[in-house]
């Protein structure tokens, strides 16, 4: 029974929240016993806070189908918000879990208001102009803080906020990174989740099947933005010193290349880039000094556009079918794939893009003028054959 | 009065700037149908030229000349090897690519030039007097400059072959390729011109805020693009429209003591407003959603 169990396609989908559990357990022990240098820590909250970012900018972008340029904007007003709650609840609760968990909740729920803001506009535009409202909307709250006054959010000099226990903080920061997992695969894998792809695939068929395409958009920017809020307050507590201009278009990119490296439409290839990509972040930072650091940059853009256009450039499709990973796994371990394969389908997959323009223009013959129109134009006159039908 | 006079000056060059770039990400649009984030990175490549040239020859206007053929050659390249193989494909990851682009030629300009912002002097202009209001030599160049080219750029398009074809292609590109446009050549025509434009920006903005680093056309970028976007994006009249109108509003708002911090996030708010009102801009054009 166990052997099957590990067979499932099941246990595929739990494999992520194992991998995590078990590191974490590692790194806790580690941590706990005094074995882990503040360096490593600080690397692993880093790690956490990319993690939860890059996830909630997946359903965004390769869930919904929107592309938001303004992540890092969500991020800042957690950050703040988080930020100041913690910082007057200190005096009263002191600088203890209590304290952490309410800010983070206000720091989401502050983030997740800004979302649905953010949301609205997209119901009326989609596309390009969407990603400028929120490239827009990340420039406005950036500005709004670093304009602040010193009293309420620190204006350009930044926020202070209180000091939480470094040993533990990198465990809370996982265990947040499992909350917003569970809750944003179990969405995905649900009918909601179902209904989320269908919008990015077709909006008009979408709404063409009765789904409501206003409260899932919403729901999804909300989502994406309390989640984006709550990786802001842990960044609050990771950094002790917030600063506006840290939030910028910049930040926004560096999330979205993790979302892009990761494979837009997976949870698990987001999970791994955001890992990924921030660990080489604060390690080339100290290798590549001084002029050098620039290097980094450049490897990104480069690794960015050659990613692009293989995943996507038309004339290379036969070539990306060829070498699939699968086919690899095939050639490498032969029938095993073969499993895997069947397991795949046992659960949730996102389905593949259907081109609605061959499924919806029917070959409309005479006899049957009663072809699907969604274009606005009036209908033909029903002819007989309908007529003598609704008798 | 006189207040009022300069700030709407200097708002109208400010303008013609911002309409400049917003030009070239409007052409783009309509015809390819992508947004260019890299134009911004043009500008600031236009201006690296400038600064390079300038040090060899000593004249600006073999300078300026150097920095439009070079930024001419730089889209055309960007837009055959970085957008061309994305033709057909999803436009959110042609619009990543040019994410990448931007990158790119931000990193590389580091590489050749440092961070160190460095400070360009393109040629003092001196002040004009008009009564008792004094208004600056560039002022005047800049705002020249965008009417020849604006008014040029409307005669090219309406009464030229290629124009036309410009046109053609915008309004469908399947039946244009029919009437036998060369599309991929229309294409690189008008990266070609935007690039050139960008230059001419560069020159511009190099003029009013000589501190010139790698993130130079960043947010000149950003706006022309917000500007593009107020003005209908994809309308060439639209872009100048949008370019002036975020230019006097900038203007304004920094001569205010009060909301000149705010500056960016009221011009933002205005962008975010007008989307909501027009979602199309002034300008543009309502396409038609069919199934």
């Amino acid at each position: 029974m166990i052997k099957s169990f590990f067979k499932t396609g099941r246990f595929r989908h739990y494999l992520n929240y194992l991998i995590i559990v078990v590191l974490l357990v590692v790194f806790s022990v580690m941590s706990l016993s005094g074995g882990m240098k503040s360096s490593s820590q600080y690397l692993l909250e880093k790690i956490a806070i990319s993690m939860i970012l890059a996830v909630s900018l997946s359903i965004l972008v390769g869930f919904l189908g929107e592309l938001s340029l303004g992540h890092a904007g969500f991020m800042c007003v957690g950050a703040y918000l988080g930020g100041k709650v913690s910082v007057l609840l200190s005096s009263l609760l002191g600088e203890g879990i209590v304290n952490l968990i309410i800010s983070l909740i206000v720091g989401g729920i502050c983030a997740a208001v800004c979302g649905i803001i953010v949301g609205l506009p997209a119901l009326r535009l989609k596309g390009d102009y969407l990603a400028i409202v929120t490239l827009a909307f990340g420039e406005i709250v950036k500005s709004l803080f670093l304009n602040s006054s010193d009293a309420s959010f620190g204006g350009a000099l930044g926020l202070k906020t209180p000091r939480f226990d470094r040993n533990t903080l990198f465990i809370i920061a996982f265990i947040l990174v499992l909350i917003t997992l569970a809750v944003i695969q179990n969405v995905l894998a649900s009918r909601h989740g179902r209904a989320v792809t269908a919008i990015r695939d077709s909006e008009i068929a979408a709404r063409a099947t009765g789904i409501n395409v206003t409260e899932y958009k919403l729901l999804i920017f909300a989502m994406s933005a309390f989640f984006a809020g709550i990786a802001g307050v842990l960044f609050s507590f990771s950094n002790q010193n917030i600063q506006a201009t840290k939030f910028g278009f910049n930040y926004s990119i560096e999330i979205l290349v993790m979302v892009v490296l990761g494979g837009m439409g997976s949870i698990n290839g987001s999970l791994i880039a955001a890992a990924l990509i921030t660990f080489l972040n604060v390690k080339l930072a100290t290798v590549l000094t001084g002029n050098m650091a620039v290097l980094q940059n450049l490897i990104y853009a480069l690794v960015l556009i050659i990613i692009v256009i293989y995943n996507n450039a038309p004339f290379l499709a036969a070539f990306r079918e060829k070498y699939t990973l699968h086919n690899l796994w095939t050639k490498l371990f032969g029938h095993r794939a073969e499993h895997r394969r069947d397991d795949e389908k046992s659960w949730a997959r996102i389905p593949t893009k259907i081109n609605m323009d061959e499924l919806l223009s029917v070959d409309t013959t005479p006899e049957d003028n009663r072809a699907v129109r969604l274009d606005g134009d009036k209908p033909d006159a029903p002819s007989a054959s309908d007529k003598e039908r609704s008798k | 009065m006189e207040i009022i006079i300069t700030t709407l000056i200097n708002g109208l060059s400010l303008g013609g700037i911002y309409a400049m770039i917003a030009l070239g990400y409007t052409m783009v649009y309509g015809i390819a149908k992508m947004l260019n984030f890299a134009h911004g990175d043009i500008i600031m490549v236009g201006a690296y030229t400038i600064m390079v040239t300038l040090g060899i020859s000593g004249n600006p206007i073999i300078a300026t000349i150097a920095a439009v053929i070079f930024c001419i050659i730089l889209g055309v390249c960007v837009e055959k090897v970085a957008y061309k193989p994305l033709r057909g494909a999803s436009p959110l990851a042609v619009l990543i690519t040019a994410i990448g682009v931007s990158y790119l030629l931000q990193s590389l300009a580091q590489i050749a030039f440092g961070t160190a912002p460095k400070n360009v002097s393109v040629g003092n202009m001196g002040t004009i007097a008009l009564g008792s209001v004094k208004i600056q030599g560039y002022t005047i160049f800049t705002l020249v400059c965008t009417v020849v080219v604006m008014t040029a750029l409307t005669l090219f398009i309406k009464y030229t072959k290629l124009g036309k074809a410009m046109l053609a292609v915008s309004e469908d590109r399947g039946a244009a390729q029919l009437m036998g446009v060369n599309v991929n050549g229309i294409i690189t025509v008008t990266f070609a011109i935007g690039s050139g434009l960008a230059a001419l920006a560069g020159l511009c903005t190099l003029m009013k805020a000589p501190l010139l680093s790698n993130t130079f056309g960043s947010m000149p970028g950003i706006k022309a693009f917000t500007a593009a976007v107020i003005g209908g994006i994809g309308s060439i009249p639209g872009a100048m429209l949008g370019g002036i109108l975020l230019g006097v509003v900038e203007s304004c708002c920094n001569k205010i003591s009060v909301i000149a911090p705010y500056t960016d996030a009221i011009e933002f708010g205005i962008l975010i407003v007008i989307l909501l009102i027009r979602p199309t801009g002034f300008l543009g054009k309502k396409r038609r959603e069919k199934v």
